[in-house]
Parts: C-alpha cells; structure tokens; sequence
C-alpha cells in the first residue's frame, strides 16, 4: 500500500476547561490515500467539523499526531501550518466562500496567487481547470451572478487548481439541490480517480456513498466503523481508535 | 494588475460610502495639516523676507537683536572699524524702524521704514510693478507695496502724504512684500529714514557686509566680533534660522500650528483606522478563507496595506485639489498659505504614513480570525 497523504494517530481535541469542557474527539485514528474518495459521516456534533479542521491543519490536536505528506504537524505555528495547507491541501467549504468582489477566474487565480504563482502561466491554468469543471463560458462572471452548483465549481476549481495532494471537503453538497450535489460528488470522485488525490468529504447524506470508496462513521468525537466499497463491500469496526479487522 | 491590488481595491469600491467616509477623513486630514502647516511656512517666509532679498554675506547687528524688526542699535562708527578689517569689501548701513503714516482723513498709523545706501544695492524694494527704485533717491521719495493701498489711503505712484509730518511721495510701488506683522513696509533712502524713525546719526540699526572674493568668512567673523563687542555677525542663513526659531518656537506662535497639524493627523488617523477597520471586519470571512486556502500573514499584510495605499492616494489627490485652491484663494491675502514642493512631499509621505498606522487595527484583527471559522459557516 502507498504511503498516507494525511495520517492521523491517536488524536484527541478538547475544548474548554474544567466542568465546562467536551471532549470532541477521541482518540481518533485515520489515514487517507491518494486516489480514494473518502465520506466521513456522522450526526451533528459528532466531531467530523473538528476532525476536518484538525486534518486540515487549521486547529491542534489536544494529543495525538497528524502527518501531511511525511511531515509532523506537531508544534508548528500558525504560518507553518499556513505553509502546509498552501503545499497540499485544497478545501471546498459548505457555503463556497468565494470572494463576491472577485470574478470566477480571480476566485481561482487567487489559490495559485496566494502560491506565488502568477503570469500567463497561472492564467492558463485557471482556464484549463475552469474548463474542466465546465465553467469556461462563466469566468468572468462574479459569484453572485452564479447558481449555487456553479458556485460550488468554482470552489471546486479553486481547491485543485495548485495540485494539492489532498482535498477536503466539508458538506459540499449541504446546500445544493439533488441534481447539483450528484454532479458535484461526481466531480470530487474524478478528481480522486484521475488525478490521484486524496479527497475527504464530510457529510451527513448517505446519498453520497456511492461516489466514496470509503466511508467512516464517526460518532460522539469517535470513529465507529468503516465501510470499503472500492474493493468490494468490507467493513471493519475501530476500537480505541484502531480498526478491527 | 496584481490580484492583491484588485482584491484590495474591489473590497473598498464594494461599499462606496464607507470608502467616501474613508476618503473624506483623509482629506479631512491632510486639508487640516495643510492649513496649519500652510501658513506656518507662510508665516516663517515673512518673518524673514527682509533677510532674504538682502545682498550680503553676513549681517552685523546688536546681539540683543532677534531678528530684522527687533529694533537694537549699534554705533555708526563701527562701520569705519569694519572696513579696516581684512577681507571686507563693503559696509552697507541699514536703517529700520517705526514711523507714522498720514491718512487722508487725518489719522495716523504705524509703518515699518527699511533704508539702505541705494549706491550700494544692499537693501532695495524688489518686485517693483510700478514706478522705480532709482526714485527713491530722491529725497522723501518713498516705495510701497499695493497690497497695502487700502491700509495707507493711497493709489499708486505719485501719491503724497507725510510720515511723522515728514512730507513724502509714493515713488514706486512694489507686489508682494509683506510683513508677518501686518504693518506696511516702506522703503526709502537711508537718509531721509533717519528722519522718518527718529534715528541719531549716530546709531544703525544693522551692517550688511560683504568680503571680497576668496576671502574666509569665518576668518572675517573672527575678527569682527573681536573688533566690537555687544554684536552678533550672522550668516543670512543663521539670521533665518535665528528669526523663525524665535517666532514660531519662542513665542509659541509656531507651536500653535504644528500643534494643531499634529491633532488633525490623529483625527485623520482614527477616522480612516476605523472605516479600514470596519471594512476589514465586514470582509472577515474573505480573510480567514485566505487563511484557511495557506495565505502567509505577509499576503493577508499586503491586502490590507494595499486598502490603505489606495485610501491615501485617492484622498492624497483629492486634498491636493483642496489644497491648490486654498493657495490659490489665500494668494493676495496678508498672510498667505504657503505650500512648496518639499511640504507636499511631506504631506504625502505623512498621509501614506498614516493611512499604513490606521491599516494595523485591521490587521491585528485579521490576523486574530481562526481560518477554522470557515468551516462553521
């Protein structure tokens, strides 16, 4: 098997102090591959938000360690961390958050700007990927003039556009219609197959199982059990944060 | 354009009437610290007019002498001790002080006499515009400036009144000579002035000296103050200096201005601080999703400080307008905003300088923002 793009060891994430304190995540251990699309599911407050903000290097861990690509993230400072999540990893967020002032093309020009990469160059870039999302005839629109499907392309565009190694995805499709949400997960699921990334999706929508090649059930701050569908349907169940086979 | 101009600039055209509020506190601002540093210059340019159309290398004056109006004394026959001196070329006498003028109706108001020898060109009425100097040769032959026509009751060439029941005729007329202290200059022969101020033979108000070429000046100094005592010899240059120090900072006439330009810097400042600061906060999100996509603080610096360049340039433009049309309003006045190229470089340098001091509270703030926020919304 490859080397993980994102591994998560034992990690536990606490928030508050005292009698006041929750425990949100409990010794949780997780690895994702370059090339499999991953769903994390799990009820509200269940902890998938603050797994994904650990993974996705925007919030430490209480215990445990988080490897990107090889490097431990443990002890790093906030422009560390910025570094890390600049090198490899693309995010696509539930409410897009794209830049309203921005057109499209600058929406995703700004990933590789934020890089350093700019010129023709990085032109030519944005304009293939917004090719390949289907949004070339809408690059110089702003977001406001977008659906919310093609606003979630664009956000899309915006995460793979720097070829990070892996994309998160926090409910992408929470805010879109059947239809719009199917085409995306499509999306997401190509880029996994095609381009060898490590895509994670969080949700709620059992719906989206049938893009994933796996799936994680995670439940009170713990991960429950994890379903294979790439190699045909397995399940292993985790206990104290290993998988049991 | 680079993205971080476009982004920074779209941020603030995104809400135009904060932006104006932004703008009209600049130009608030720099409007403010024009008109106080305006007439500061203005002002300093008058306290020392009379040193700077003199033609000479150094000035010879009582040492209790302030600047060209403080009126102390020293002996004439100190000019005869000066010329012995090795080095000096020429000793021009000046004779300066009050007199009173004759309106038509009779009153009288107070003038300030400047006299020099004419043959010696030390001291002559420049910008003449009507009339000529040379007529000032002839005895109660007097030149004014037409700035003060109305003060002195008077017309132009050829007008006549007395001076402390001195008769005497306007010979030429000059444009632009004018004293911090609002009383009219007049120029005469040095002479007649003796009797316009009620001046002994005896006394001069200053010497003018010029060397002879190659001569040291400090060397000539020297022997100077070593041949006299209870006199100053100053370079035109210190003289300046000496006057404008002792107006605009030892009376605290100066300290007014430049107080006053100092509280509406920090009034410029707070005003665009928090228009840039409630800009930064309504586009929060947008920074902690820059945050979040790897921004480095240094890129989410640069957005910010760009909001701040374009506030101070635009405002910069606007206030310059405001600041052109004041000089241009002011330009007869008798005490006129003086803006020089050095003061508008000053002022810009100053209103970048504070538009980047208003940019820290936003950037502090972003740079509190968890990009995790992106993920709860």
């Amino acid at each position: 098997m490859t080397n993980p793009i994102i591994e998560a060891t034992n990690i536990s994430r606490r928030f508050g102090s005292g009698a006041a304190s929750v425990q949100a995540l409990k010794d949780v251990t997780l690895s994702l591959f370059g090339g499999k699309l991953t769903v994390l599911i799990g009820p509200s407050g269940s902890g998938k938000t603050t797994l994904l903000s650990i993974l996705g290097c925007m919030l430490a861990p209480t215990t445990g360690t988080v490897r990107i690509g090889g490097t431990s993230t443990t002890g790093a400072r906030p422009e560390e961390l910025a570094n890390i999540r600049r090198q490899h990893i693309g995010f696509v967020f539930q409410s897009y958050h794209l830049f309203s002032t921005l057109t499209v093309a600058e929406n995703v020009l700004l990933a590789l700007d934020v890089r350093g990469e700019r010129g023709p160059k990085a032109t030519a870039k944005t304009e293939e990927i917004l090719g390949s999302v289907g949004l070339t005839s809408k690059m110089k629109s702003f977001p406001r003039q977008l659906s919310g499907g093609e606003q979630q392309r664009v956000a899309i565009a915006r995460a793979i556009v720097a070829e990070p190694s892996a994309i998160l995805a926090d409910e992408p499709t929470a805010s879109l219609d059947s239809a719009n949400g199917q085409a995306t997960m499509a999306i997401l699921s190509t880029i996994a197959k095609e381009r060898g990334r490590a895509v994670l999706v969080v949700t709620h929508d059992p719906r989206l199982f049938e893009f994933a090649d796996r799936v994680v059930h995670i439940e009170d701050g713990a991960l429950i059990r994890e379903e294979f569908t790439d190699t045909g349907p397995t399940e292993r169940s985790f206990q104290r944060g290993r998988a049991v086979p | 354009m680079p993205l971080v101009i476009t982004l920074a600039s779209r941020n603030l055209f995104h809400d135009r009437l904060r932006f104006a509020a932004s703008i009209i506190g600049i130009v608030l601002s720099v409007v403010l610290v024009m008109v106080q540093m305006g007439p500061y210059n203005g002002f300093g340019r008058m306290l020392t007019t009379m040193v700077d159309h003199a033609s000479t290398d150094l000035w010879i004056m009582s040492s209790g002498s302030k600047f060209f109006e403080d009126l102390s004394l020293v002996d004439t026959d100190l000019r005869d001790r000066l010329l012995t001196i090795d080095g000096v070329d020429r000793v021009i006498p000046v004779v300066a002080g009050f007199s009173a003028w004759s309106l038509p109706d009779g009153a009288m108001i107070p003038v300030f006499v400047v006299a020099s020898d004419f043959s010696d060109d030390g001291l002559l009425p420049w910008n003449v515009v009507e009339g000529n100097v040379q007529s000032l040769t002839t005895p109660g032959t007097v030149a004014i400036d037409r700035a003060y026509f109305d003060r002195l009751g008077v017309s132009g060439v050829g007008a006549a009144t007395l001076m402390r029941g001195l008769p005497v005729t306007v010979g030429a007329v000059t444009d632009g000579i004018r004293s911090f202290a609002t009383t009219p200059y007049v120029f005469t022969d040095v002479g007649a002035a003796r009797s316009y101020v009620g001046l002994p033979a005896a006394f001069t108000s200053d010497f003018l000296v010029r060397l002879k070429p190659g001569a040291s000046l400090e060397l000539v100094r020297q022997k100077i103050l070593s041949s006299a005592s209870g006199i100053h010899a100053l370079t035109p240059d210190e003289f300046r200096e000496q006057s404008r120090s002792f107006w605009l900072f030892g009376t605290g006439a100066g300290a007014a201005l430049l107080g006053g330009a100092v509280l509406a810097f920090i009034v410029g400042t707070t005003i665009v601080a928090q228009t840039l600061y409630s800009s930064t906060k309504e586009h929060l999100y947008e920074f902690a999703t820059l945050r979040a996509i790897g921004a480095s603080n240094g890129y989410i610096y640069r957005v910010i400080t760009c909001q701040a360049l374009i506030s101070a340039v635009v405002g910069f433009a606007l206030a310059a307008l405001v600041g052109a049309a004041v000089v241009h309003f002011t330009s007869n006045s008798t005490l006129q905003v003086v803006i020089t190229r050095y003061l508008m470089i000053e002022l810009f340098i100053l209103t970048v300088v504070m538009s980047i001091i208003s940019a820290f509270a936003a950037i502090f703030r972003v740079l509190r923002v968890d990009p995790a926020v992106v993920l709860t919304r």
